[in-house]
């Protein structure tokens, strides 16, 4: 699987103004005095890496966080300078860079698109105030609007919007006006995710310390279920478990995570996969800076996949896509019989009505959908 | 009358309940006599095994054999007998008593006696044993000796006023308790000219030797190139080596003569035929009767064991081989279950017993293992006629062809300081207990007697009894019969389908709290799955109590935070592990502790 195909790049931005309450990803508030060592050593990294990469092309660019956009957009404009010096960035590439509301105002927006990006991920999550204060957002659900519109004037067409469901005290007429206020401005892509209670959070010391009130599941079942339905018919269609996107809109930057494709990451706690091996950055900051300047990187975890697991891989992310797997594709891929290998699998599957089978492809049905991970585990 | 070289020998073991000190006072004893130095010592060399050393309680017998140096100048040989401490293992405990003449009584100063302690002092009086009686922990502040030493005068009947008071912990005054064995326990007799009889009291598999039999040397004398038999096997083996034993192995000699405790090995390949309690005699001039008191181990406790992954069926029975080698106790045999698929149906001595093989075959032989709920033998009368024993509820008859069912009942001794006496003997009712009598030890003891179904024993007795007492309270039990009673077979279904591991025998009375909160309890123990299970309690067809496990709507991951891969593959990975942990009972998931679960009632 190495050679020619084009590649992804991440790049991580570990600031943040506050954490929220629910997340326990690498990011983290105040460290200003830090921001400018760490975009150095980003652009050391990526000088590093670009023998890597050895003129492969680059279709897509995501620059996420934390929040990106929190910092001076000259630091967003030295890293893309960085990438278009190292690497074959391709004319067309799908360039991103995640920005909370708030955080965001005329000046980044034009420098931005400037530099050449042209994708924008704004995190919303809810579009009631009382919600985003118990998810520990920053922003109001007005600067969201204002910061989608602004964005819009000056040329950004390419957004998309995260939200939430399944937040404790969320009613489903608060997410109904979450969906058609995301809606009515008319953007291309829309991530819907389930809020997910992390060990690592105040979320999960809460659920640790029986403080925390699952909100009922038919609810939550019912407002994804209602999500992708709203969605569907404003023309965003589902094309991931939690992804919708207009014609020609869906994020290629994880198209290629689910395909199995290869990307290379920068910054603490970045992710690699490349040349059959997976690898992340150590998420310590400055141990990550200390490696940089040496000129060598810490890494968290570094192993190679073997093809065995490389076909269990691609199952499980491929299936996470509602187009599903073509197994025939794999088979030439992997040089196997992988119609053969999990046909006893399939057909179980196929019987508890979790996947069904068209010709050689194989896609999760809408209850494998609610049910992905008893369908992922037989491939594990 | 004692020889001269007889008059050098006391054969001893020591008596004390779990925790008042046996061990640590024999390790004492080892290091008084310098049979081990202090630096050689791993702490209580005598408990081998590690669950031993864990529970602090001896399992298998063991021997030592210590060399005394007197004041008087003379040598003393002392041998210390190690029996084990359970009431599962009664009859083992009465054979290493039988090789003795005498046992130190070891009764915490603070606790004082226990059933179990109890239990066995009558033992050791029934072989007319002299008891020396020892207080130890007499450091500790809640230490109160005299009250105890009133205690063993009261319930004992022994004189106890000069009982040596030690600290073994501490090494305080244990050579008073080394003069107190040469002084008061009589040395053996026994004619070394007679024919053969040795007691084995113990038997090990090693494997370069065979087994090893712990034997006490009655009359008569053996030596090797002898070809010996076992008495009530009938076995005859030529011994290859004999000798005296020492912690961790063994000391070889030219002969054992009638008075003597050693080993002897003859190339027996399995323990069964060198059982605890037989008489070893000598083939060319047999004695004419073996040495009273041999039993067949009789089982009286089981439970099917599986493997958690059928495909382990034969790593099992390996396993339960090897174990069987060192305790002829153990019995095994095939059996399948619908629910749980191929297994055996496995035999012990009592609930400890059980639970140390479980135990052993998870630690010490890597397995996973699902058990069944213990059952006890039904004595079932047919319509036609036919008595017919029962260890698995599973194969009980038709109710329509029984005409009468019988259970084992035991008699069980609890002692139990008097506040929780309340508590206790409501627990015994619950448990269908019959009150035959109490005893006062002392004013703020007392000791009850009770008839009880062993059944009732089975079900988590002694956990109960453990918590209503604040872990104060010691029971013992000797099975004493049957009795007729009115027994049920309680059925579980899920999703539709009995599954037959989960089966039990239950008193009719106790039927309907026992099928609900076992219902209650599987909905707690089985995950939610993809479609609604419904629990039922059945007794026959009919339906005693209804749960429902509700199914789960969502299992997804939803985020795939930059590329992170591995955080998701290891979800899953852990996701696939807790499904390994369970069964596939048709279409239901069922975890492992579910199949114990009748033990957890909480009744």
């Amino acid at each position: 699987m190495t050679g020619t195909q084009d590649i992804g790049i991440y790049i991580h931005i570990p600031f943040c103004v506050r954490k929220c309450r629910y997340c326990d990803f690498a990011s983290w508030s105040g460290m200003e005095s830090i921001w400018e060592p760490y975009i150095r050593a980003v652009i050391r990294e990526l000088e590093l890496k670009s023998e890597t990469a050895a003129g492969r092309r680059v279709m897509s660019l995501f620059i996420g966080g934390g929040t990106p956009s929190l910092l001076p957009y000259a630091f967003i404009l030295s890293i893309m300078d960085a990438v278009r010096r190292h690497y074959r960035l391709l004319p067309d590439a799908e360039i991103t860079i995640e920005a909370n509301p708030g955080t965001l105002d005329e000046d980044k927006v034009k420098a931005y698109l400037d530099a050449g990006i042209n994708r924008l991920s704004i995190g919303l999550q809810a579009y009631q105030d009382r919600l985003l204060k118990f998810l520990g957002r920053v922003h109001t659900a007005r600067q969201f609007d204002e910061a989608v519109s602004m964005a819009q004037r000056h040329g950004f067409s390419n957004i998309n919007a995260d939200i939430i469901f399944g937040i404790p005290h969320q009613t489903m007429d608060d997410w109904l006006e979450t969906l058609s206020r995301v809606l009515s401005h008319r953007i291309p892509h829309v991530s819907c995710y389930s809020l997910t209670i992390e060990e690592d959070t105040p979320f999960g010391r809460m659920k640790r310390e029986g403080k925390w009130q699952d909100p009922d599941e038919e609810l939550e079942r019912s407002m994804y279920h209602t999500a992708m339905e709203m969605l569907g018919e404003a023309g965003l269609e589902q094309y991931e478990l939690s992804n919708a996107a207009k014609p020609h809109h869906r994020c290629r930057h994880n198209m290629n995570y689910w395909q199995r494709g290869e990307y290379l990451g920068f910054g603490a706690a970045a992710h690699s996969f490349h040349n059959c091996q997976r690898s992340a950055n150590t998420s310590d900051i400055r141990l990550y800076m200390e490696g940089m300047a040496r000129g060598n990187p810490v890494l968290d975890e570094c192993y190679p996949v073997p093809d065995e697991e490389g076909l269990s891989e691609s199952m499980i992310l491929g299936l996470r896509l509602t187009e599903g797997v073509d197994l025939d594709e794999l088979s030439t891929v992997y040089h196997t019989d992988v119609r053969l290998k999990y046909r006893e699998k399939l057909e179980k599957l196929a019987e508890r009505k979790l996947v069904e089978l068209e010709g050689s492809v194989v896609r999760l049905t809408k209850r494998g959908m609610d049910l992905a991970n008893q369908v992922f585990v037989e491939f594990i | 009358m004692s020889t001269e070289r007889q008059k050098k020998i006391r054969n001893f073991c020591i008596i004390a309940h779990i925790d008042h000190g046996k061990s640590t006072l024999a390790d004492r004893l080892l290091e008084l006599t310098g049979v081990l130095t202090e630096r050689e010592m791993e702490e209580q060399v005598l408990d081998n095994m590690e669950i031993e050393r864990e529970r602090g309680i001896t399992i298998k017998a063991q021997a030592v054999r210590m060399i005394y140096k007197a004041e008087d100048g003379e040598e003393y040989i002392l041998n210390l007998i190690d029996t084990p401490g359970h009431v599962d293992f009664n009859y083992e405990v009465s054979r290493s008593i039988a090789a003795c003449e005498g046992a130190v009584l070891v009764v915490d100063a603070s606790q004082g006696i226990e059933a179990q302690t109890l239990a066995n002092v009558y033992l050791a009086l029934e072989h007319d044993l002299e008891i020396v009686p020892v207080i130890n922990k007499i450091d500790l502040p809640s230490a109160r000796p005299d009250e105890v030493i009133r205690e063993i005068e009261d319930v004992i009947g022994l004189e106890a006023q000069n009982a040596p008071q030690i600290s073994a912990k501490n090494g305080i005054n244990i050579e008073s308790v080394i003069k107190r064995i040469i002084s008061d326990i009589p040395a053996p007799r026994g004619d070394e000219d007679a024919p053969l009889r040795a007691l084995i009291f113990d038997s090990y598999y090693d494997s370069y030797k065979g087994v090893i039999a712990y034997v006490r040397v009655m009359e008569g004398r053996v030596s090797p190139g002898q070809t010996i038999r076992m008495m009530h096997t009938e076995k005859e083996y030529v011994v290859t080596e004999l000798g005296y034993l020492r912690p961790g192995g063994q000391i070889p000699s030219d002969a054992l003569m009638a008075g003597e405790v050693g080993y002897i090995c003859a190339g027996i390949k399995d323990v069964r035929n060198c059982r605890v309690g037989d008489t070893i005699t000598l083939a060319s001039n047999p004695a004419k009767e073996p040495l009273p008191g041999y039993k067949k181990a009789v089982p009286m406790v089981f439970c099917g064991i599986y493997p958690a992954d059928g495909s382990k069926y034969n790593d099992l029975r390996d396993s339960l081989e090897k174990l069987q080698l060192n305790d002829a106790a153990l019995m095994f045999e095939p059996e399948t279950s619908v629910a749980l698929g191929l297994g055996f149906r496995c035999g012990f001595l009592g609930l400890l017993h059980m639970e140390i093989i479980q135990e052993r075959l998870e630690r010490e032989y890597n397995l996973d293992i699902v058990t069944t709920a213990p059952s006890v033998i039904y004595r079932i009368t047919k319509t036609n006629g036919e008595v017919i024993l029962l260890d698995n509820p599973t194969n009980m008859p038709d109710p329509t062809e029984i005409a009468s069912m019988e259970e084992p009942v035991v008699k069980a001794t609890i002692m139990t300081p008097t506040e929780y006496v309340g508590s206790i003997m409501e627990l015994c009712q619950d448990r269908r207990g019959n009150f035959l009598g109490m005893d006062y030890l002392e004013a703020t003891r007392v000791m009850l007697n009770y008839e009880m179904p062993l059944n009732e024993i089975v079900y988590d007795f002694f956990d109960a009894l453990k918590s209503r007492s604040r872990g104060y309270a010691s029971l013992d039990y000797e099975l004493s019969g049957y009795k007729e009673s009115k027994l049920v077979k309680l059925d579980i279904r899920l999703n539709g389908e009995v599954v037959d591991a989960l089966s039990f025998i239950v008193h009719v009375d106790k039927a309907y709290a026992r099928g609900r909160r076992m219902a209650e309890k599987l909905k707690e123990t089985i995950p939610r799955q993809m479609f609604e299970i419904p629990i039922q309690a059945c007794i026959g067809n009919k339906i005693i109590a209804r749960e429902t496990v509700k199914a789960f709507r969502k299992d997804v991951l939803a985020k795939c935070y930059g590329g992170d891969i591995t955080r998701k593959k290891k979800l899953l990975e852990k996701q696939k592990e807790g499904k390994k942990r369970m069964r596939q009972v048709g279409s239901v998931e069922v975890p492992q502790e579910a199949f114990m679960s009748v033990l957890k009632l909480d009744l």
